[in-house]
């Protein structure tokens, strides 16, 4: 049997097939559907273990090319840079799942909320192995459909009318993107993804048609990216269940637009052509620009989830950012916040979700003194948002760090400007609320009984597990940042190979 | 095996026809058998056409121009293939809806004051009209037809075919005997019957002209001139009128959507594309020199505009059978943006003609098997609920979970969105416009997709809403129905996921200079 062919289909499949079965499952089969999620996420996970030390440590490549059209295949390979999406979506999903069986206990439609929820992971590890356009096409479009029946889960007219919005610019933004293949594709033939780019030949004849199809695929994942002006779903779709929230702001929906950025640019177009068609700079004032808009935006927000929702907005973009500056040093920054803002983020909302389950907290001034009575907790969100701000040695530093090394490599010291704004406003929409977790005096309004305000009353290990792993981990990714399979020792192999002279 | 073309015309009939002898309970068992039988020699023919090339049987054993002959290329093989598994999806959902159907309008020893919905003709009387038993003989009829129209290669045989098509589509719209369908049956009965004569008007032209029925032997023959000009107007006009392309799609949607469901999903699914067939068939290959530019790139006009108002109406109506009609009269429209894709329109050596060809064929495959899945789907729920009214759907994709997931499946691959067959056609047709350079085509495409996002999303949110009222316990639908909504679904996805062979398919005798295969890219 040839592995290298089977294990990038397998790892579809390890989330497929759950989907699949639970779908055909009724609500009260807890054990089976349950069984079922886990099963197949540390099936994924040893998976992409195997195939991280394949790629690392012995050199190998997982390809698997299946017909698709005529002269048209579809490809999934596994090699560095997929190898960063593969390993983070397989582990945040793996404590997602955990925390997703705990939060949704007894609400109803968990069946459909799973199923789909698969699906989600499907869709997103189809895009981190996509080897060529069309296959990422197939992939990013199959995760905005079947993300909407997670984002409307709760039925509720507010959270319908997110689904709207959210259809409408997921859905435009993939046509954007659909017509930019297109013509890249009559101009070019297949386009597959290689570092340093395969189109370099079109320059000549097609600068202009070049240019503008940059612009389309772009403005189309720019849209999942949350770029301003194309930002206004996210926020909205703040009203899904928080594991879903969660999976959205770190995994799934941005990072998928994120990482088509980094593959645009680097795997399609190459640093040359797209150097030589001068379309990085309007790449980094609009990713600046978001940067900015998506901190001022956080510090109004009262709302917690909103203003982690902001803070997303903002946080993405330092990828695309990274990525448009092009030297080695803001690449490394770039792909590692892939990871980094993933593991980060997705903590922070698993400790928002806790809030609101355990003590319906909504608002960040009611969060006052609750760290008195939720100290894990507390301390997980602190590590998250010091992480956002970029206090060392957490991983948001070793990403900011990286970016500001990049951005004085490419003569851009205005991006250094941007990031010190950004961690300004970071820390001032973040250190108010750790501020008052901690010190604040506990909230009158809270349901608890006088006696018991100081008392330590963490919510479920299921909930709040997750939230303390993945809090665990953003320390160590900073910390370890120097092993050889961190996440900055992948970034650092992705950025060699798209580099032609460092 | 090569005989497979001619009792995949017989069987039908014949079961047809002892369905209609034996009557009864009877009939229905015999139309099952029927619809296996035809199903497997469909799969036979296409296997056969995909083995050995282009099949051509003399009937008689007399040659043209004497004799009639059979004829299946890629393209016939690739809508006999597409009309045996829809039409056996159909199938088996049939017997299920037509028993639930038949016993509710079998009088009761005990008479039940609570009264079911239909107060169908014959109703407390002793006579009682079962549409059950009538459906299947028409139902077999049709898919004969439909098979006559795919294989026959004479222009007077395909009359017949496309005439006989008529006849059973009628009669099983009424099959209900409700007021609203006589009404809708009726009218479209006049429609076709207009379209058929102006096509019969045509053959008759040409036949004066040419001396020739044989489809082989027209090409051939390289008509020019005034007469064959106005044949072929005509007989375009007929046809157009039957494939209903706006503004001649005024009789699709009361009749479709007054029809039971499993004659919705068959007329809108498959009856339509016998025209369509048809249409193209004569176009690209009997009338090739007479198409020009101007007269294509407004047939692509007119598709554009029921893409748009297709879809507009889709999204407006208050009802889900309605909806989905509105929806066919959009999707037609895609259809025909492939003639001015394919037509004459640059240089006749390019390959965009080609993929545009496919492109508008994969998408009539789309659109078989999505668009059965949403009548049936609509069935259900019909008779489920009692009514289908969409904005009082709230909270029901909690009960019917697998209808509303392949509602959903269905209607992303009406949208054209990947991983779907929809998304196959869409990919072809937007390439072709894209490397043709006929922007204006790339527009009304991308835009039709997100239309039919609007609609589909409507129904799904509307069914996903939380329910605040208590609703009474609903009917029970058997499972059978549920799994064949769900297969035909499934099947629109998983054309798309791996669609080299049927594209190989129709390369097989394509009327077209340079196939896909030759490009290398």
């Amino acid at each position: 049997m040839d592995w290298g062919f089977w294990l990038p289909q397998i790892m579809l499949f390890s989330s497929l097939i759950p989907a699949l079965v639970i779908f055909l499952l009724r609500d009260e089969q807890f054990w089976l559907r349950t069984s079922l999620n886990l099963g197949g996420s540390a099936v994924k996970l040893v998976l992409a273990g195997i195939m991280a030390w394949g790629v690392l440590a012995e050199g190998r490549t997982y390809e698997a090319s299946l017909p698709f059209l005529h002269n048209q295949e579809l490809v999934l390979r596994v090699e560095p840079l997929s190898l960063m999406l593969v390993g983070l979506s397989s582990v945040l999903w793996f404590i997602t799942t955990i925390y997703a069986i705990g939060y949704l206990e007894n609400s109803p439609n968990r069946t459909r909320f799973f199923g789909f929820f698969s699906l989600c992971v499907t869709a997103t590890i189809g895009i981190a192995l996509a080897g060529n356009l069309i296959t990422f096409l197939i992939f990013y479009e199959m995760l905005s459909v079947v993300t909407y029946p997670l984002v409307v889960h709760r039925g509720t007219p507010a959270a319908l009318a997110a689904g709207r919005t959210y259809l409408l610019y997921t859905l435009g933004g993939g046509v954007l993107l659909l017509l930019g293949i297109i013509w890249l594709q009559v101009l070019a033939g297949p386009v597959s993804f290689e570092p340093g780019g395969t189109i370099d030949f079109l320059l000549d004849d097609h600068r202009t048609e070049l240019t503008v199809i940059f612009g389309l695929l772009i403005a189309g994942l720019g849209v999942k990216a949350a770029i301003v002006p194309l930002h206004r779903w996210l926020p909205e779709a703040m009203i899904a269940p928080a594991p879903v929230s969660a999976l959205l702001h770190a995994v799934a929906v941005v990072k998928a637009g994120a990482y088509g950025i980094v593959r645009v640019v680097y795997d399609v177009y190459g640093l040359e052509l797209s150097n030589q068609l001068n379309v990085l700079l309007p790449l980094a004032l609009f990713a600046g620009f978001t940067i900015i808009y998506g901190s001022v935006r956080a510090l109004g927000e009262f709302d917690l989830k909103r203003r982690l929702a902001y803070s997303t907005v903002s946080q993405v973009s330092y990828i695309a950012l990274g990525t448009a500056l092009l030297g080695p040093a803001a690449t490394v920054g770039a792909t590692v916040h892939l990871i980094h803002q993933g593991i980060m983020k997705i903590t922070l909302f698993f400790c928002a979700g806790v809030f609101a389950e355990a003590r319906h907290i909504h608002d960040i001034r009611e969060m006052s003194g609750v760290g008195r009575s939720m100290p894990l907790t507390m301390s997980a969100f602190t590590l998250g948002a010091f992480g956002m701000i970029g206090v060392p040695p957490l991983a948001g530093f070793v990403s900011k760090w990286y970016l500001g090394i990049g951005s004085l490599e490419s003569n851009a010291p205005w991006v250094i400007v941007i990031l010190v704004a950004s961690s300004v406003m970071n820390a001032a929409y973040f250190l108010p609320i750790v501020y008052k977790g901690w010190f604040g005096e506990p909230h009158e309004e809270i349901d608890v009984v006088e006696a018991e305000r100081f008392q330590v009353a963490e919510a479920p290990w299921s909930l709040l597990g997750p939230a303390l792993a993945t809090a665990g981990i953003s320390l160590l990714a900073g910390l370890l940042a120097a092993w050889a399979y961190s996440p900055l020792s992948l970034a650092e192999i992705v950025a060699n190979q798209r580099m032609i002279s460092p | 095996m090569s005989l497979a073309g001619i009792w995949v015309i017989l069987i039908p009939l014949i079961c047809g026809l002892a369905a209609f002898a034996v009557g009864g309970r009877s009939a229905r068992v015999i139309g099952l058998i029927g619809a296996g039988l035809t199903f497997l020699l469909s799969g036979l023919l296409v296997l056969h056409v995909w083995q050995s090339g282009v099949w051509i049987y003399q009937l008689g054993g007399w040659d043209v121009p004497l004799g009639i002959s059979l004829r299946a290329d890629g393209l016939s093989a690739f809508l006999i293939g597409m009309t045996g598994a829809v039409g056996l999806g159909i199938s088996l959902y049939a017997v299920r809806y037509f028993e639930d159907e038949d016993e509710a309008l079998t009088p009761d020893p005990s008479p039940d004051p609570s009264a079911p919905l239909r107060t169908g003709a014959g109703r407390g009387g002793t006579e009682v009209w079962l549409p059950g038993t009538s459906y299947w003989p028409l139902w077999m009829l049709l898919w004969a037809s439909l098979n006559v129209l795919f294989l026959s290669n004479d222009i007077f045989n395909l009359y017949v075919g496309l005439e006989l098509l008529t006849l059973a589509s009628v009669a099983l719209i009424i099959l209900q005997r409700e007021q609203a369908a006589i009404v809708a049956g009726l009218r479209y009965l006049l429609a076709a019957f207009l379209g058929s004569m102006a096509y019969l008007l045509g053959v008759a032209l040409i036949y004066a002209d040419a001396g020739v029925l044989d489809l082989g032997l027209l090409a051939d023959a390289e008509l020019t001139g005034t007469a064959t000009q106005v044949a072929g107007g005509l007989m375009a006009v007929g046809l157009l009128l039957k494939a209903a392309l706006f503004p001649l799609h005024f009789w699709l949607p009361a009749a479709h959507s007054s029809a039971p469901a499993p004659v919705s999903a068959a007329l809108s699914a498959l009856v339509v594309k016998g025209a369509f067939y048809l249409l193209i068939r004569l176009w690209f290959e009997v009338f090739e020199s007479a198409g020009t530019v101007s007269v294509e790139q407004m047939i692509g006009a007119l598709g554009a505009v029921a893409i748009v108002v297709g879809s507009f109406q889709a999204i407006r109506q208050a009802r889900l059978k309605l909806m989905i009609a509105y929806s066919t009269v959009a999707q037609v429209g895609y259809l025909f943006i492939m003639i001015p894709l394919a037509g004459s329109f640059g240089d006749p050596e390019a390959s965009w003609r080609f993929e545009a060809w496919t492109g508008g064929l994969y998408h009539a495959l789309s659109h078989g098997f999505a668009k059965a899945s949403m009548f049936l789907a609509a069935g259900v729920l019909l008779s489920a609920l009692g009514h289908d009214r969409v904005w009082h759907l709230a909270g029901s994709a909690s009960r019917f979970p697998v209808i509303y997931l392949s509602f959903g499946i269905a209607g992303m691959s009406l949208m054209g969105l990947p991983p779907s067959a929809g998304f196959v056609g869409k990919w072809l047709m937007l390439r072709s416009a894209v490397e043709s350079g006929q922007w204006w085509w790339v527009v009304i495409l991308l835009v039709g997709g997100l239309l039919t996002a609007g609609y589909v999303a409507i129904v799904l949110s509307q069914a996903i809403q939380h329910d605040v009222e208590e609703h009474t316990e609903p009917h029970p639908v058997p499972k059978l129905m549920t799994v064949m909504v769900f297969a035909l679904a499934a099947m629109s996805l998983l054309l798309g996921l791996r669609a080299a062979e049927p594209l190989e398919l129709l390369e097989i005798g394509a009327p077209f200079q340079t196939l896909m295969s030759m490009v290398e890219d």
